[in-house]
C-alpha cells in the first residue's frame, strides 16, 4: 500500500544555515509518526514543508503517492495541520472560527454546520460555540485549532507540538481525543518535546537533531534497544559507589551529582548495591523515552 | 527553483475576501463609523464654516462653490484612507500578531489569493465608505449631479490602487511603527497637496509636476468630473495612470509579500 507520507532526503537551507540536512521517513495509513527533537532541531521546518508552506531546498516529498510541489493544491484539501500558534480569529466566535475555514475548504454550508456540531461536541466545546476566541481558556483555544483542523475530514492530521503550554489536566484530554481519532484510522504525523506524549500516542516515531535523523523506530523498542527495561538512577554518590560500578563493569553516565546506569540487568546491580551499601538515595525506575532522547541528544542547554 | 512569473489565482480569493465581511460584519460599529464621521466633520468645518469667506471659484471655466470644490475631494480621501489603513495597520495586524496568514496557508489557499482577496476587501471597504458618504451628502442636501453614482465604481478601482500601496508597504516594513513613514511622508500630503482644498493651479509650476505624478490628484481629478457632471479629455488620462499604477503596485505587492512570507 502506497504511505500516506514519503519523505526523501528533506534538505532546507535559509541563506547559509542548513535547517534541514537529510531527513528521510515514511509514515503509513493510519499510523500516528511523531518528530522528536530539541528547539532548533528542525522539526517544525520538516513539518512545514510537508504542508507545502516552506519550498524545498532538496529531496522528495510525495503525500498520498503524490508529488507535494506538483499537486500541493489537491493535497492541502486532504491535510489538516494544527500550527504551533493558537491563530484563531479573535473577533469571530468559536462557532465562526470553524464557519470562516470551512468556506477555505470549499464545504457547502449545510455540511459544514453538521460537521462543525460534531466536532464542537468532540472537543467538548458545544456550550461555549457563541463565545469569542478571545473568552476562552488556554485549553479551549487549543481545542478549537483541533477542531478547525479536522473540518475537511482529512486523510492526514499534522500536529506541530499539540500540547504545548497545556495543563496536564487538559493535556491528557486531548490525548484521549487523539487517540480516539487514531483509532478510527486517521494518521497523523505530530511533532513534540514531551515524550510522555511520544510514548502515549506514537506508534512509530524519529528523533532528530540539527537537521538530522539519529534514530528512528518504535518507542517501545528504542527504550530497550537504547537504555534498556530498567535503568538505576544513584544520587549524590560517593567514590566507593563509583568504585565499585567501575569494578564489576558496569557502565554508567556520570551526571555529576547523579549517576545512571543503563543497558544493564539493573534490577540484579539494585540487589547488589542495596546489599553492600544500604543506599537510600538509589532508585530503580522503567527506563524512558526521555533517557533514550536525551542520551541521543545530550544534556546541554540550547541556545 | 521554477517558478512562474505570475503566480496561480483562483477563485478563492474571494474566500478571504468574504472573512473579511465576516469580521467586518461583527465590528463595523467601532471599526468603521467613526472614520466616516471624519469627512462630514471637515466637510461642515470648512465647506460650510470656510466658504462663508472663500468665494466661489472657477473650475474648467465653471463657476462653483467652495463647498462644491471639496466634497469630491473628501470622497477621494475616504476612498484613499480606507483602502490604504486595511492593507497596511490591518493586514499587517492580521500577517504578524494574529497569524491569520500562516492559518490560511494551510488551507487549500495560496499566498497570491490571499494578497488578492486582502487588496479586493480593501478596495471594497472604499466602495462602501464612499457610497455612505454619497447617502450622507445627499441627505446634506448637496448632490449637485447624478453622475455621483459613478463614485463607487471610482472608488472600487482608487481602492484597489491604494490598496495595493498598502500592502506593498506591509510586505517591507519591519514592524508596525514604520507605517508612520509612508503616512506622513506620502499619504499626509496627498491629502493636502492634490488638488483637494485649492485648485493645482494655485501651486507653483514644479509643485504641479509633483502633484500630477501621485495617484490621489488622478482620484480626486476623476471624482470631481463625476459630482460636477463635468468631462473633459484629461480624464481618460487619469483614469490611464490610475489603472497603470494599479497594474504596477499589484504584482509589486504580491512578489514582494512572497519574498516576505515563503521561506
Amino acid at each position: 500500500m502506497t504511505p500516506i507520507v514519503e519523505a526523501r532526503n528533506l534538505k532546507k537551507v535559509f541563506g547559509s544555515f542548513a535547517a534541514v540536512e537529510d531527513v528521510s521517513f515514511e509514515v503509513a495509513k493510519g499510523e500516528c509518526f511523531g518528530l522528536l527533537g530539541p528547539n532548533g532541531a528542525g522539526k517544525t521546518t520538516t513539518i512545514r514543508m510537508l504542508y507545502g508552506y516552506t519550498p524545498l531546498t532538496a529531496g522528495e516529498l510525495k503525500l498520498f503517492g503524490d508529488d507535494l510541489a506538483a499537486h500541493l493544491r489537491s493535497i492541502k484539501y486532504r491535510i489538516g495541520v494544527c500550527q504551533q500558534e493558537n491563530n484563531l480569529d479573535p473577533d469571530l466566535t468559536v462557532e465562526e472560527n470553524l464557519q470562516v475555514f470551512s468556506r477555505f475548504f470549499d464545504i457547502p454550508k449545510k455540511e459544514a454546520q453538521t460537521r462543525i456540531g460534531r466536532l464542537l461536541d468532540f472537543f467538548a466545546l458545544t456550550n461555549r460555540s457563541r463565545a469569542l476566541f478571545t473568552d476562552l481558556s488556554g485549553g479551549m483555544r487549543r481545542r478549537l485549532v483541533l477542531a478547525r483542523a479536522l473540518i475537511n475530514n482529512p486523510d492526514l492530521l499534522i500536529l506541530d507540538e499539540p500540547t504545548s503550554a497545556l495543563d496536564p489536566q487538559t493535556r491528557q484530554q486531548v490525548w484521549n481525543r487523539l487517540l480516539e481519532l487514531k483509532k478510527e484510522g486517521l494518521t497523523i504525523l505530530l511533532t513534540t518535546h514531551y515524550m510522555e506524549e511520544a510514548f502515549r500516542l506514537c506508534d512509530r516515531l524519529l528523533i532528530m537533531d540539527r537537521g538530522r535523523v539519529l534514530v528512528e523506530g518504535k518507542p517501545g523498542e528504542l527504550i530497550d534497544r537504547f537504555v534498556g527495561r530498567e535503568v538505576l538512577e544513584i544520587d549524590s554518590p560517593d567514590r566507593k559507589v563509583r568504585d565499585f560500578l567501575a569494578a564489576q563493569g558496569y557502565e554508567f553516565d556520570d551526571l555529576g551529582t547523579r549517576l545512571m546506569v543503563c543497558n544493564h540487568n539493573c534490577r540484579e546491580l539494585f540487589a547488589r548495591i542495596e546489599e553492600v551499601f544500604d543506599l537510600k538515595n538509589c532508585m530503580l525506575r522503567m527506563g524512558t523515552l526521555e533517557d533514550v532522547f536525551l542520551k541521543l541528544t545530550g544534556r546541554d542547554l540550547r541556545e | 527553483m521554477n517558478r512562474p512569473l505570475f503566480p496561480p489565482i483562483s477563485r478563492r480569493f474571494l474566500r478571504v475576501w468574504q472573512r473579511n465581511l465576516t469580521v467586518y460584519k461583527k465590528t463595523w460599529k467601532v471599526s468603521f463609523l467613526p472614520p466616516l464621521m471624519e469627512p462630514f466633520l471637515f466637510i461642515v468645518a470648512f465647506g460650510i464654516g470656510l466658504s462663508a469667506i472663500v468665494e466661489d471659484l472657477t473650475y474648467q471655466g465653471i463657476k462653483i462653490s467652495y463647498i462644491d470644490f471639496i466634497i469630491p475631494a473628501l470622497l477621494a480621501t475616504t476612498i484613499m484612507y480606507n483602502a490604504f489603513f486595511e492593507t497596511s495597520f490591518a493586514s499587517f495586524v492580521r500577517m504578524r500578531y494574529q497569524k491569520t496568514f500562516d492559518a490560511m496557508m494551510a488551507t487549500p489557499l495560496n499566498l497570491a489569493e490571499i494578497i488578492t482577496g486582502e487588496i479586493f476587501w480593501a478596495a471594497t471597504k472604499s466602495v462602501i465608505a464612499a457610497t455612505l458618504m454619497i447617502v450622507g451628502v445627499g441627505i446634506l442636501g448637496l448632490i449637485d449631479n447624478f453622475s455621483i453614482i459613478l463614485v463607487p465604481f471610482l472608488a472600487l478601482l482608487g481602492g484597489f490602487a491604494f490598496g495595493a500601496t498598502g500592502m506593498f508597504f506591509t510586505s517591507i516594513v519591519p514592524n508596525i511603527e514604520t507605517f508612520n513613514l509612508p503616512m506622513f511622508l506620502f499619504i499626509t500630503p496627498m491629502f493636502l497637496f492634490s488638488g483637494t482644498f485649492f485648485p493645482l493651479e494655485t501651486l507653483p509650476q514644479w509643485a504641479q509636476g509633483v502633484a500630477l505624478a501621485l495617484p490621489l490628484t488622478h482620484l480626486v481629478r476623476l471624482v470631481r468630473a463625476a459630482t460636477l457632471g463635468i468631462y473633459h479629455l484629461s480624464l481618460l488620462g487619469s483614469l490611464a495612470y490610475l489603472l497603470l499604477y494599479s497594474v504596477f503596485f499589484y504584482p509589486l505587492a504580491l512578489e514582494k509579500m512572497r519574498k516576505r512570507l515563503i521561506k
